[in-house]
């Protein structure tokens, strides 16, 4: 046994390890694991594809795990009306490129009578657009896992999900009783109507991906990239110009350089202020950063603990 | 108050030169990955100390310290770093934690994954969940309480999981006036203890050290002020030189296939992650549990192709002859093969509500396959306060011993203090479905069949008989498949019978008694069968015979027919 005192002149010397082959390639191997045992373990498995940069990787991970073969199950877009134009253009030529099954999914019911995050509260839109309209989708299809590449350093409750992350028949999360997952024994029993959300991001962190997209060179949405844009300037806050209804009495756009750091629906994601043009200068932007990604989006801090409550309801 | 110099000005300072993001990322290139779960008591500090290491190394941002700002238990104008990790509600308004926190943060030197468990006794599968995974763990003792028996528990799991390095951090010595006879008796304790419960062969290094968690005291830096006396490394410093993932480089090979990736009639490839040591092309192999032999003849990525590749990489590997593997089959190189057996004992982790029952029908996952279990007997149970053993017939929740398993059929399997990945397992209530235990492989039995004449008649002497394992066959689709089924099966003289109702117990009951019990649902075309707990295949329905043929044929894959 090893004692402390004698630790310092005995380890620091030494490298930590004979071949370092770099954590984002140990990350990759876990991910394409994890996608390997859903695709073999469960009749009709679904990737949820949100066009961000998360799901870029997480596409990526899919071709590199089934490779030499196509990717064994179907993509599904939950779309709200409220996403940016550029992304589903990127969407549509994304699922192309890589020969995948593409189904979009909508709430029309809601969308037809007009649900927005200014005449609801954003609460109750998400509730209706994503939440409502993914378990309708998962239903419609009879889909028994679907993937999500949400990630566990971006929220507090996201960071207590296991891997598999089991739903009931409602698709509710129970946070206080989730199955033990050991090693890489991943439980993927389930009866007819529960069903498995399944992260293969999960241990990534933000700079990671944005790491992986640099070095694999995936393609990603332009609004991620900095640009002159009109936008809606309110104080720190820029409004993309995207929907009509979010425009106050008065308010003309001005154009600014400025970039999306997360993807979500247009009425909810505020840009940022940014010269970062290139990959590298959004790595190093990124190390700048004060705030968490999600503080400029709407949805998550309107409550606090709100993420969690939208988790147990459903959502991913 | 919150991180006023950005991660970015800290590296300038750090390195003492201009940022250079180039530098940046070839650094970032080089950097390798630990994993470290905290355990011990609750209220030891275990989630305040993850929240201090994060908020020392700025791996914290402001939105998420604001959000804490005035709340918790920490006092008046002192930050509760816990709540920087407990997030969810319920762990707020308790003020503990419930379920695993996964964190993350990187220094200069490398990237840790943090896994920070709850030390509550009821939360003892969850502590379970994060050590798996961990390459270190940090056993907190409350230095005013000493080493208490969840202290004790959360050791003795930590070693039997093999969690390599544990750091023993005598926390919340600034409420014993950081009294080193108080920290020197309490690694008296411990390592004594240690000693003594790392009784599976796989050393254990043991470091200790004084903290406290709530002031940051040798936390991120070393604080010779409060404890002159202690000339060891911070905690930091400490996680920052572990060796991390385990070099098997030079152990023997362990490859669970996955998946059979097969695009087109060119190419056939075995997709898996490996589990063990290294392969080169043209190296031999042997494919467990067959035991038929090949070479490998291409390492086969999606970024090209590969001469070697070694643990823990993901990769598809191709064989120069056409042999037969399936899921669940273990590539192993000649002369390094894992041993196939029925029958061997475990050490256990119980972590259900419901106590370990011998009658029950439980399911044994191991690396890429699920095989249900025949017997299940519990040889003793250990109580991790004294380690002494006690006979028993069964595990409560959190209790710990070691069992002796028999599954259905022959399985790879090594010694998990030699290679976790073929030695670790879960299982599975049959029912339920819950995941009820972790089991950890002590000593692999020769696989011998049952004497003969002593004791009632047993499964496999009447799979020998009839031919074929007892097992629940699920077929939704047409009538007359299940009946032309049924009749081919009555003509092999298989022990059959057609369930009429849906009575899943009685289904599970008959099948472990040897029979095979067709479960028809009438369903359009094509049919969907299902055997046991096996994923479904489609069968085309156009003609009756070769849907019964081909039915037949899954059921001699599945090995439950002969
Ligand atoms: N004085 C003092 N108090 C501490 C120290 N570390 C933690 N505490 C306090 O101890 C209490 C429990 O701390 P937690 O971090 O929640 O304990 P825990 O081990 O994570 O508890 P569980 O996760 O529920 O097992 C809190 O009120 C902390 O502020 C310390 O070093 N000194
Ligand atoms: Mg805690």
């Amino acid at each position: 046994m090893l004692f402390t005192e004698s630790l310092v002149s005995t380890v620091s010397t030494e490298p930590a390890i004979r071949t370092n082959p770099g954590h984002l390639r140990l990350l990759e191997a876990e991910s394409i694991h994890i996608l390997r045992e859903v695709a073999a373990e469960f009749e009709r498995p679904v990737m949820l594809y949100s066009i961000g940069k998360d799901s870029s990787v997480m596409l990526r991970l899919a071709q590199k795990a089934f490779y030499p073969g196509p990717i064994p199950f179907p993509l599904l877009h939950i779309d709200t009306g409220f996403k940016f134009a550029e992304m589903l253009e990127f969407r549509d030529n994304m699922a192309k490129e890589v020969g995948a099954e593409l189904h979009v999914w909508r709430n029309e019911p809601a969308i037809a009578a007009g649900t927005n995050p200014i005449k609801l509260d954003t609460k109750r839109c998400c509730a209706l657009l994503k939440t409502q309209a993914l378990l309708d989708a998962l239903k419609h299809y009879g889909f028994d896992a679907a993937f999500g590449g949400a990630r566990r350093d971006e929220e507090k409750s996201r960071a207590k999900e296991r891997i598999y992350s089991f739903r009931d028949t409602a698709g509710q999360w129970d946070p206080k009783n989730q199955r033990p997952e050991l090693w890489n024994l991943y439980n993927a029993r389930v009866h007819p109507g529960e069903s498995i959300r399944v992260f293969p991001l999960s241990n990534w962190t933000e700079m990671d991906v944005w790491q992986y997209i640099h070095e694999e060179k995936i393609p990603i949405v332009d609004l991620y990239y900095a640009k002159e844009r009109p936008m809606y300037v309110r104080g720190e806050v820029l409004m993309p110009i995207e929907q009509e209804f979010v425009r106050l009495p008065g308010e003309e756009p001005q154009m600014v350089r400025s970039r999306l750091r997360s993807l979500g629906c247009s009425p909810c994601t505020g840009a940022i202020r940014s010269d970062a043009d290139t990959l590298p200068k959004i790595i190093a932007e990124l190390l700048s950063f004060r705030s968490s990604e999600r503080a400029n989006r709407v949805i998550d801090h309107d409550q606090e603990g709100s993420m969690e409550i939208k988790k147990r309801e459903g959502y991913f | 108050m919150a991180s006023l110099i950005t991660k970015q000005d800290q590296l300038q300072k750090e390195t003492g030169t201009v940022f250079s993001i180039e530098k940046f990322l070839e650094q970032e290139r080089g950097k390798d990955l630990l994993r470290f779960s905290t355990a011990g008591s609750v209220d030891d500090g275990k989630s305040t100390l993850i929240g201090r290491l994060l908020y020392d190394t700025r791996s914290v941002y402001d939105d998420h310290v604001r959000s804490i700002e005035g709340k918790g238990t920490a006092g008046a104008g002192v930050l509760d770093f816990a709540l920087l990790t407990d997030g969810l509600r319920a762990e707020r308004e308790q003020g503990i934690t419930i379920d695993v926190a996964y964190r993350y943060f990187s220094t200069e030197r490398r990237k840790f994954i943090i896994a920070d468990t709850p030390g509550h006794e009821q939360y003892t599968r969850n502590m379970a969940t994060g050590a798996s995974t961990a390459d270190a763990a940090i056993v907190l003792v409350d230095a005013r309480k000493g080493v208490l028996i969840q202290s004790r528990r959360h050791a003795y799991i930590a070693s039997l999981l093999g969690v390599r390095h544990v750091i023993v951090a005598v926390n919340k010595m600034d409420l014993v006036d950081y009294s080193e006879e108080v920290f020197r008796r309490i690694q008296q304790d411990f390592e004594a203890f240690l000693r003594a419960a790392n009784a599976d062969g796989r050393p254990v290094e043991l470091y200790f050290l004084p903290v406290s968690a709530l002031l940051g005291v040798n936390v991120a830096k070393r604080s010779p002020g409060e404890t002159p006396w202690y000339g060891g490394p911070s905690l930091l410093e400490l996680l920052e030189s572990l060796p991390s993932v385990e070099d098997t480089s030079g152990a023997a090979f362990r490859f669970p296939v996955q998946r059979v990736v097969r695009p087109d009639q060119h190419f056939r490839g075995f997709a898996g992650q490996i589990a063990s040591g290294s392969i080169r092309v043209g190296d031999a192999v042997t494919v467990l549990p067959s035991g038929r032999k090949s070479r490998v003849e291409r390492i086969v990525t999606y970024d090209g192709d590969l001469q070697e590749a070694h643990a823990p990489f993901s990769v598809t590997v191709t064989l120069e002859d056409e042999v037969d593997v399936s899921r669940g089959d273990l590539l192993v190189r000649g002369g390094e093969e894992a041993q196939l057996s029925r029958r061997f004992a475990a050490s256990l982790v119980w972590m259900d509500g419901q106590a370990l029952d011998p009658t029950r029908r439980y399911l044994l996952k191991h690396t890429s396959h699920t095989v249900p279990v025949r017997e299940l007997s519990v040889r003793h149970r250990v109580d991790v306060g004294t380690l002494e053993e006690f006979a028993a017939g069964s595990l409560n929740m959190n209790e710990i011993g070691v069992v002796e398993v028999e599954t259905r059929r022959p399985i790879a399997l090594d010694r998990y203090a030699e290679i976790r990945g073929t030695g670790a397992f879960a299982l599975i209530d049959g029912r339920t479905n819950a995941t009820v235990a972790a089991g950890m492989v002590r000593e692999i039995f020769k696989d011998e069949p049952h004497s003969q004449h002593k004791g009632p008649v047993t499964p496999e002497q009447r799979a020998q008989r009839w031919g074929h394992e007892g097992e629940v066959v699920e077929l939704r689709g047409p009538a007359e498949v299940a009946d032309a089924l049924e009749h081919a099966l009555f003509d092999l003289g298989a022990v059959t019978v057609r369930a009429l109702r849906r009575a899943p117990a009685m289904h599970a009951a008959l099948a472990s008694s040897g029979i095979l019990v067709l479960v028809h649902r009438e369903d359009p075309a094509p049919a969907r069968l299902k055997i046991g707990d096996a994923a479904v295949v489609e069968i085309a329905t156009d003609h009756i015979d070769a849907a019964v043929a081909e039915i037949l044929k899954q059921l001699r894959e599945n090995k439950i027919l002969q």
